[in-house]
């Protein structure tokens, strides 16, 4: 219990970091940073399928999207970077406080969840789930990277034109 | 059986995009039009009991957790008839050849996503089939790449990401509990675990989200940006059915089936209702762009839908069903006579139009027919939905919020005949002179659609007997 | 072995702060790659939610099959949104998203 306080300790200070870092391609490494502190996290709690899935895809994929359309759009100008980084600290520093705060009002919190757990699953295997008992999930997968497909082909093609 | 109508439409899109392009490019939009008219048949058989829903042979290959209920058959039908619609428009709507065909294909997954939500029983297929409605959504709205169109696609994606978060957070909770995730399931659980503190924060989330979804009042902002900046023949999918199947449907089918009928959600279903009814009229009356008018007073009538869904009872819930319907049937109108006004006139400003009655009279016509069937004028198909409506309130001993539906439909009545005053009537504008009426692909899809509005107010002790009793005695 | 709903608690409590700073990010933020940043940042949330919960109810494997679906779901709406905030700057030539006040809600 404790290792799994501490990894997402760290998860959090990642995030805090996306957050408030001033380079947003600082910031979207600080994500895929995120990323695979999720992916330890969830190798820990007995995922380990879910967790390769969150490290190629998420980490991988994700990053790549981003850092693009970083790179597509064009950085501030110098002044601009000035004007916007004391912006950004007056409005940032909040966030920390508000977090510290939240996180120890949670926890010294005595909650009672008082829940019914449902028995343990029979199938224990992710493929069969997957395969036989989600098969609908598995189409709306397909259907959903047709319409990723068409949304590339649509909003990046134009672009290109001018 | 059930499962075709996920693989039918997905197959079909393929086939086009397999076959040659050039053709398809011609071709395509006539041969999907088989599509939502077999839909409409289909479903008018399996209402009469013609066609029996047992599996066959694509269910036992396909092991998709499907059912229907009237409720759905009266939404499947709605699709229908408005994906039928959109692609009876598309050719005049968008001229160029190429955004056609992906026009078409778009609209083809957003029928299949739509029908996804209407049948399933699982609370995440569920969000994945509203994430790829969803999705396919943003990309029809920033689909010609205005600027307007793009921010307020910007303004839908972070207001439905939100919605899409909640949703799966509230999953899990319930997940936490339930161990698997199909209606039947989730209800035996939730009744088993009645008010833990967990999960009943769950259900509120799942609530607000689904009011995102469905643009109800304090979660409107996005949706009149949406509607009014996207281009005219995705409006009209949009308002006509996509949000409605989003977030209003699924509201429906959820409480009624899975969530259940709890004091506290029916009080914040009742009065995010009449907000919402009361909000979106008064912000119609002050609009001067006819997509934003026609907006505001579809947030306006969604709110009649939740108010009467709120009673719980099983008359609220068929007049709710069957408002949705009307509402599909009407506001589709509408808004493909704002594509002819707009393609006819080249504005959406209501100030700059007027007398235009002579000129595009059937258009005028159509849409004085649709605007008194929102405002619940006998005998169109409007009125009986609101007759409905508040008898269900009154008869569940809401007697005040029977009386804001009874006066909030005078508001509505203003606002559309300030709408009809304001563009068809009065004197023609000089500049306008020269404005002709619509061409015969846009006024055939406004023909039917009155006529629907007219039949099933004629035909409504038909309608009565038929659809509306059994969803009550079930 | 600890109690698994004490760690789910746990969990929870850094799920609602990964949700704040997510939120905060995108409604502080003038940036709209950072307002995607933050979405990112709740779905983050949102899988390890998932996580937990199949862990704490050890129904691992439909957890991890809801996991999976999620990613592929995010990925594509990433991508898409991604794309209508390039078409964005095309116009704006900035990502700035005062600059997005031509329509009023």
């Amino acid at each position: 219990m404790i290792v799994e306080i501490i990894i997402l300790s760290v998860l959090m200070l990642a995030a805090l970091w996306t957050v408030m870092t001033r380079s947003i391609l600082r910031s979207a490494i600080g994500l895929a940073f995120v990323s695979v502190m999720l992916t330890y996290i969830m190798f820990r709690l007995s995922s380990p399928i879910a967790a390769v899935f969150e490290l190629s895809v998420c980490t991988g994929l994700i990053s790549v999207v981003f850092i693009s359309t970083i790179t597509l759009t064009f950085p501030l100008s110098k002044e601009e970077v000035l004007q916007h980084m004391k912006e950004r600290l007056s409005r940032f520093w909040y966030l920390p406080l508000i977090l510290i705060l939240v996180g120890l009002a949670f926890s010294l919190a005595q909650v009672k969840l008082n829940l019914t757990l449902p028995p343990p699953e029979v199938e224990q295997d992710v493929r069969n789930v997957l395969w036989k008992l989600r098969p609908f999930d598995l189409a709306g997968q397909v259907i959903m990277l047709l319409t990723g497909v068409y949304g590339v082909l649509i909003l990046f093609r134009q672009v290109r034109k001018k | 059986m059930l499962s075709l109508f996920i693989i039918l439409p997905l197959l079909s899109l393929m086939v086009i995009n397999l076959l040659p392009k050039e053709l398809m490019k011609k071709i395509g939009t006539l041969m999907s039009l088989i599509l939502p008219l077999a839909q409409m048949l289909v479903v008018v058989f399996i209402f009469l009991g013609i066609l029996d829903i047992r599996p066959g042979p694509a269910d036992h290959f396909f092991k998709f957790n499907l059912a229907i209920d009237n409720i759905s058959l009266v939404m499947l039908f709605s699709i229908a008839i408005v994906i039928l619609v959109t692609l009876l428009v598309e050719r005049h709507l968008i001229p160029d050849a190429d955004e056609r065909f992906n026009f078409l294909n778009l609209v083809l997954i957003t029928f299949t996503g739509m029908n996804g939500i209407v049948l399933v029983q699982d609370l995440f297929s569920l969000y994945v089939f509203l994430e790829i409605t969803t999705v396919a959504t943003f990309i029809l709205i920033s689909f010609h790449k205005k600027r307007d169109a793009l921010e307020g696609a910007f303004k839908y994606i972070i207001l439905s990401a939100l919605a899409t978060v909640g949703i799966l957070s509230s999953i899990a909770l319930i997940f936490l509990i339930s161990g698997d995730t199909s209606f039947a399931v989730v209800h035996q659980a939730l009744q088993n675990s009645r008010h833990a503190f967990l999960i009943d924060f769950a259900l509120a989330i799942f609530l607000g989200s689904l009011f995102i979804k469905g643009g109800l009042v304090p979660f409107h902002g996005w949706l009149a940006d949406a509607y009014s900046s996207a281009g005219r023949a995705i409006s009209i999918l949009l308002a006509g059915i996509v949000t409605k199947t989003l977030g209003v449907y699924t509201l429906i089918r959820l409480v009624s089936s899975v969530f259940g009928f709890d004091t506290e959600v029916k009080g914040v279903l009742m009065f995010i209702g009449a907000l919402s009814i009361i909000i979106g009229a008064f912000a119609a009356l002050g609009q001067h762009d006819f997509k934003r008018l026609l907006a505001y007073s579809s947030i306006s009538q969604v709110g009649y839908i939740i108010l009467s869904l709120g009673c719980g009872t099983p008359l609220g819930i068929a007049a709710a069903v069957f408002h949705l319907f009307n509402h599909a049937i009407f506001k589709s109108l509408l808004f493909v006579n704002s594509a002819a006004l707009e393609l006819q006139t080249g504005t959406r400003h209501m100030d700059k139009m007027g007398g235009l009655a002579q000129k595009m009279p059937i258009t005028g016509v159509t849409s004085l027919l649709a605007s008194l069937s929102t405002a619940g004028m006998p005998p169109l198909s409007g009125f009986w939905s609101k007759l409905l409506i508040v008898m269900a309130l009154w008869f569940s001993g809401h007697f005040a919020y029977a009386i804001i539906a009874v006066l909030a439909s005078v508001l509505t009545l203003g606002y559309m005949l300030s709408l009809q005053n304001r563009v068809f009537f009065g004197k023609l504008r000089p500049e306008l002179e020269n404005v002709k009426e619509a061409s015969f692909g846009l006024l055939f899809p406004m023909i039917i659609l009155a006529g629907i509005i007219v039949g099933v107010g004629a035909l409504f002790p038909f309608i009565l007997n038929s659809l509306i009793f059994p969803i009550i005695i079930k | 072995m600890t109690d698994p709903l004490a760690l789910f608690w746990i969990t929870c409590v850094f799920v609602i702060m990964l949700m704040i700073a997510g939120l905060y990010c995108i409604f502080v933020t003038y940036n709209l790659i950072r307002v995607l940043i933050g979405l990112e940042l709740l779905i983050k949330a949102v899988t390890l939610l998932l996580v937990v919960a199949g862990y704490a109810n050890n129904h691992l494997a439909r957890s991890q099959a809801f996991v999976i679906t999620l990613i592929v779901m995010e990925v594509i709406f990433i991508a898409v949104a991604a794309g209508i905030v390039i078409g964005l700057y095309y116009h704006n030539q900035s990502l700035d998203v005062r600059k997005l006040r031509n329509l009023k809600g």
